[in-house]
């Protein structure tokens, strides 16, 4: 299939007014190559767009588009090719790894543990950032964590182990742990993949209410369609290295540009809930 | 929630402190001529009353110049062994990691013999021409730890099984130069071969290499004790650490040059005595949790009193004959690694 040419290109939405914005992603692209000398094997093209406190954006494309890639970027792991990331005005790749895990925390796909550890403990981790060298945990520390677990309602997970609790109360411990980093930008790496529908819907039902309530900006990736049209404010549409379109669920859920970025014959709907719906349909 | 504070810490501490006291007591008594604990406790207030000219000189001799300084050794190479193994295993992510499986404790026995042959033509001070050894092995586990850790990587990632085969075939290769040079190069200072590939506490040395190896076993502990919560970040992955704010490069840096120094003095003075490593900080992870701010101090703890108590073992099972601490360590230790190694792949 040739590239996308028949779409026309979206580098952000116009008039976005500037005072409140609290992350700024400025035309920023990436290369990454085995070796130097050799051909990059994989490119994300200038991407663009800019989120607020309180907004939840959705990174959004089949396999290997580049989601991952740019939200290692907007976490300031990977160091842009060019453009820049602002986070309320700071370049996010030139923080201390201290000073950036104060300000964003970010939840992988899955985190493994060597050695057993209790929920309580693996919350407390995210107050590393928070606390001096060689000092214990402060009373302060031991609250915030008690209420980031309460807050994704898992207050009764405390004192379980992590390797004897199902996927989906791990993946809400994990999340807790990201809450205890009390940062400005969650960012989430496909979150639902290893949990069961409810599971699912509970995540994002929680994402979308700490995010009202805290004022976090929330970036999440993710290939679930629905889920992001249901809970997304923006949708960063991605395929192969390239953002195609940036706005609200509503004007990027067009069935001939999802069917062609996502290679599947399907049908868009307008939801109970003012929403798209998506339902894929089957070739045979 | 139950934190670890301070007092907690002290605490478990002064448990192990009481223990490795009962050790040393223990190692102090018995050997190939008994030292009765009347004796001993009349000798000790002997000395505190500023009354030592009354101490009988052949007791004397076999407690303070003989087995004290044995017993001192024991705890400083334990120690640094135990907190080396530890810091391996948080920085490879591999709980079977110990500086004698990776081959580490190879390369710093090398490093030394080959710093010992050096030594004759280099023509140092004698201040710098005992610093010598120690380097070499310093330099020589250094060297294998960075070998091993790029022979383990598989598409980039540490693979655990990978890693600790190519540490074992390191060792087995070290081993065999080891064999090579101390059949060829007969050097009139470069001790046994047994001392280098199996490990003992029976060479003395002067009082100064005690100091030095006190002082150096601490600035190395606590700069890897400074990374103790990057540590418990660390177990979880690079990247993980990274986003939780742990300084990843900086903190790899440090406990990779802290541990391969604790790896370096330790067999500059024991040669390579295996599993300690890997039994000890075991064991204080059961007993005491997987948070690096208790592990360190007591797997240095655990690993003075498990090497004290192993050289005991190996002074007296087969009296007036001698053990290798190496053979005792890896009678114990070995199956332990296969148990672990089965544990882990189930």
């Amino acid at each position: 299939m040739s590239s996308g040419s028949a779409l026309a290109r979206t580098p952000g939405e116009p008039a976005r007014s500037g005072a409140d914005v609290r992350l700024s992603v400025e035309q920023v692209s990436y290369a990454y190559s085995a070796n130097p000398s050799q051909a990059p094997l994989f490119t994300l093209e200038a991407t663009s767009f800019q989120a607020k406190p309180g907004e939840i954006v959705a990174i959004l494309g089949p396999n290997a588009s580049g989601k991952s890639t740019l939200l290692q970027l907007i976490a300031g792991a990977l160091a842009p090719l060019s453009g820049r990331i602002l986070l309320d005005g700071f370049v996010t790749h030139s923080l201390t790894p201290k000073t950036r895990a104060q300000r964003i925390a970010v939840v992988q796909q899955e985190s493994r543990l060597l050695f057993p550890a209790r929920a309580w403990e693996f919350v407390l981790q995210g107050r590393h950032a928070h606390r001096r060298a060689l000092r214990f945990e402060s009373e302060d520390d031991i609250i915030i964590a008690r209420n980031a677990l309460a807050q994704v309602g898992a207050a009764d997970l405390s004192d379980r182990w992590m390797d004897q609790i199902s996927g989906g109360e791990k993946q809400r411990v994990i999340l807790a742990r990201a809450l205890a980093q009390q940062p400005l930008l969650l960012l989430l790496d496909e979150p639902t993949l290893h949990l069961d529908i409810a599971a699912q819907v509970d995540l994002l039902h929680s994402l979308r209410r700490l995010a009202a309530e805290n004022r976090y900006t929330v970036v999440v990736v993710t290939h679930e369609l629905n889920l992001a049209a249901e809970y997304a404010d923006q949708v960063v549409l991605m395929q192969r290295g390239r953002c195609l379109r940036v706005g609200s669920p509503a004007t990027i859920y067009q069935r001939e540009l999802l069917e062609q970025v996502f290679q599947t014959p399907l049908t868009v709907e307008l939801g109970s809930s003012g929403r798209p719906h998506v339902t894929v349909l089957s070739e045979r | 929630m139950r934190p670890l504070t301070l007092r907690r810490l002290f605490l478990q501490c002064l448990v192990l402190v009481l223990i490795l006291f009962v050790v040393v007591v223990i190692a102090i008594k018995f050997g190939a001529v008994p030292v009765s604990l009347y004796a001993l406790g009349r000798d000790v207030l002997r000395v505190l009353f500023g009354r030592s000219s009354q101490i009988s000189s052949d007791y004397g001799l076999i407690v303070w110049n003989i087995r004290w300084p044995r017993i001192l050794l024991g705890i400083i190479v334990g120690a640094s062994l135990s907190v080396a193994g530890t810091s391996f295993q948080a920085l490879l992510r591999n709980p079977l990691a110990d500086p004698y499986v990776l081959g580490v404790s190879s390369g710093a026995a090398l490093g030394a013999i080959l710093a010992l042959i050096a030594e004759p033509f280099l023509a140092l001070s004698p201040a710098l021409s005992a610093l010598l050894t120690p380097m070499g092995a310093f330099v020589g586990a250094a060297a294998t730890i960075a070998a091993v850790y790029f022979l383990g990587r598989r598409e980039g990632q540490i693979d655990s099984t990978t890693l600790l085969l190519g540490g074992v075939i390191t060792a087995s290769f070290l081993s065999a130069i080891i064999m090579f040079l101390m059949t060829t190069v007969t050097s009139g200072n470069t001790r046994g071969m047994a001392f280098w590939l199996m490990g003992n506490l029976s060479t003395s040395f002067q009082k100064s290499v005690y100091w030095f190896l006190g002082i150096g076993f601490f600035l190395a502990a606590g700069a890897i004790y400074t990374t103790a919560t990057d540590l418990n970040l660390l177990l979880a992955g690079e990247k993980e650490a990274m986003h939780l704010g742990v300084d990843v490069p900086r903190v790899r840096l440090v406990v990779y040059i802290a541990a391969s120094l604790l790896t370096g003095l330790a067999v500059s003075v024991s040669g390579a005595v295996g599993y300690v490593g890997l039994i000890v900080p075991h064991i204080m992870r059961l007993v005491f949790g997987s948070d690096h701010r208790t592990l360190l101090p007591t797997a240095a703890l655990g690993g003075a009193i498990a090497v004290v108590f192993a050289d005991t073992v190996a002074r007296t099972v087969v009296a007036p004959s001698e053990l290798a601490v190496g053979a005792v360590t890896a009678i114990v230790g070995a199956p332990l690694f296969i148990y672990l190694l089965r544990k882990g792949a189930s």
